[in-house]
């Protein structure tokens, strides 16, 4: 496949894969655990890197699940505290994150790890880092990695697919039915932690929280339905991630940069042409009425 | 026969104590009201019976076992305002919802599923906003289907957080005809209820609590003005019209 080819795979990958994360985390109202998740992931890559010595996905994917649950742990042991939920997620993650600078600046070195690249990512370099798989072929590294994240992701989301709905909806009531909503709480983190870190190389922690939660949010205005949204979703987060490619080329800029720009233009479009939440529709009706 | 049996059940957040001491045994075949002040801990009560706030100390059995071994026998219907109702899902699937803890895991819910749910749905008289999505249905509507979900889940012990609050008055007679129903099958039904003027007419036993159990026993008994401003202090003024007709203000 050509240089092009490959990156807009690996950013259709992202965007398929943030695109049905986030219909879960704007349903459970915890976008801003994307955020500081997108954060501490950092310190679970460096404590992986620096155990390893080695940069290579399977660890980072590790060290990044850990450091997801650990963030969600702390930030619901504070909150039973009697902390408040946003102020302890802000208190748990800038910590955390400064804690993986540090490491960074004093302990990693020189190594392909910096804090530039961890916010902001680079997807035109992931084509020249490859491997070679049995029956695939030669495939670069992170393309390789995001498929199976999206794999995962979507076999967890169909398996459990009611599970996640009655959590989401009525934690209570799925509570009394038996169903383990602590667990589920806890798997749902681990999820975005190992999509996060694996959209990490492509878009870096910044741009990923756009690719989680803007796609969804714009889906959340075209639909009533819970399957709808996430097809739609991780639409917008595709097709986002192709109209970025090609405007960063047109006006040769941070390919991370427009695909974060074009999920809000998606979302912008959404909110003013959406059938029933939109504003132009609202703006008609008011009109039809007067 | 004793259905539930609540011993000293002692609760708090954090370091507040919500629920003291609190003990008492429900027959089976009762429709008992909980009634009491704001902040007397109602809800939170139904919560740690149901092990969704555990309690500090105490223990409650069901059907002379634990919560974890008959859950299945156990409905809850959560106050309204407990979840989000723009969630993108229409009234049939929320019924529906009542249904998971039966279909088990990796299995989706299936026709017949759905026809059971719709089933219920018309029971509460809301067959045609089956395909409603849900922040389309009035208060008195989205209570209806919550109904309709306990309905489905065919527990023989139920558990209503506030059911009638802020629903209109076809709603309320709605709710109160099934009640009645469940009770005539022999199930038991405990509701936190916040309109003393219903409390005589719709149950058969009360429970008066503020933070730990005042008086618990048949209405007639126990639904008695000098009972009632024990519960709710000095917040309460008792006008008495009539021979047993007690109309009840509360500030």
């Amino acid at each position: 496949m050509s240089y092009t080819g490959w990156i807009l795979l690996t950013a259709a990958l992202v965007g398929a894969s943030c695109g049905l994360i986030g219909v879960l985390l704007i349903l459970r109202r915890m976008a801003m655990m994307a955020d500081a998740i997108s954060h501490t992931v950092l310190l679970g890559i460096v404590i992986a890197y620096l155990m390893t010595k080695s940069l290579h996905g399977i660890h980072m994917l590790i060290g990044a699940a850990i450091a997801g649950l650990l963030t969600a742990f702390l930030v619901q042991w504070l909150h039973s505290r009697g902390i408040q939920q946003d102020a302890s997620i802000g208190v748990v993650f800038t910590t955390m994150f400064a804690i993986g600078v540090i490491l960074i600046s004093t302990s990693v070195g020189n190594v392909h790890l910096d804090v530039q690249h961890a916010l902001m990512g680079e997807i035109a370099f992931i084509p020249w880092k490859v491997t070679t798989l049995p029956l695939i072929g030669t495939i670069p590294v992170a393309t390789g990695i995001l498929a199976l994240i999206l794999i995962i992701v979507l076999g967890i989301i169909l398996l459990f697919y009611k599970e996640w709905k009655i959590t989401s909806f009525d934690p209570a009531l799925a509570a009394s039915l038996g169903i383990p909503v602590v667990a589920m709480h806890y798997l749902f983190m681990t999820l975005v932690s190992v999509t996060t870190v694996a959209a990490f190389d492509a878009v870096g922690a910044i741009m990923v929280v756009a690719m989680l939660i803007t796609p969804a949010a714009a889906a959340y205005l075209w639909t009533d339905k819970l399957s709808v949204m996430l097809v739609l979703s991780s639409s917008f987060g595709i097709l986002s991630a192709f109209i970025g490619y090609y405007l960063a080329v047109w006006i040769d800029t941070s390919i991370s940069g427009s695909m974060a720009f074009t999920t809000g233009i998606v979302f912008l479009v959404s909110i003013l042409f959406s059938p029933s939440h939109g504003m132009v529709g609202k703006w008609r009706r008011t009109v039809g009425t007067v | 026969m004793t259905v539930l049996s609540v011993q000293k059940l002692t609760v708090s957040y954090r370091k507040n104590t919500v629920l003291h001491d609190v003990s008492f045994d429900i027959p089976q075949g009762s429709l008992t009201g909980i009634v009491g002040p704001n902040g007397a801990g109602k809800s939170t009560l139904l919560k740690s019976i149901l092990d969704l706030h555990p309690p500090v100390s105490g223990s409650v059995t069901f059907f002379g076992s634990t919560f974890q071994k008959q859950k299945k026998r156990i409905g809850y219907v959560p106050q309204r305002g407990s979840v989000d109702w723009d969630f993108p899902t229409n009234a049939l699937d929320v019924v529906t919802m009542g249904l998971y803890g039966q279909i088990g895991w990796l299995k989706w819910p299936t026709r017949r599923h759905r026809a059971k749910a719709m089933e219920a749905l018309e029971k509460m008289g809301m067959s045609e906003y089956a395909d409603r999505q849900i922040s389309q249905l009035s208060g008195g509507q989205q209570q209806r289907v919550f109904l309709a979900r306990a309905l489905v889940q065919e527990a023989d012990l139920y558990f209503m957080d506030e059911p009638l609050a802020g629903v209109d008055a076809a709603t309320e007679r709605a709710i109160m005809a099934i009640l009645k129903e469940l009770k005539e099958k022999g199930k038991t039904v405990m509701v936190v209820h916040h309109d003393l003027q219903t409390v005589k007419d719709y149950f058969d036993h009360v429970l008066l609590l503020n933070h730990t159990v005042i008086k618990h026993g048949t209405t007639e008994e126990v639904f008695t003005a000098k009972n009632l401003t024990e519960t709710y202090g000095g917040t309460l003024k008792v006008m008495k019209e009539g021979v047993d007709h007690v109309q009840l203000i509360t500030q």
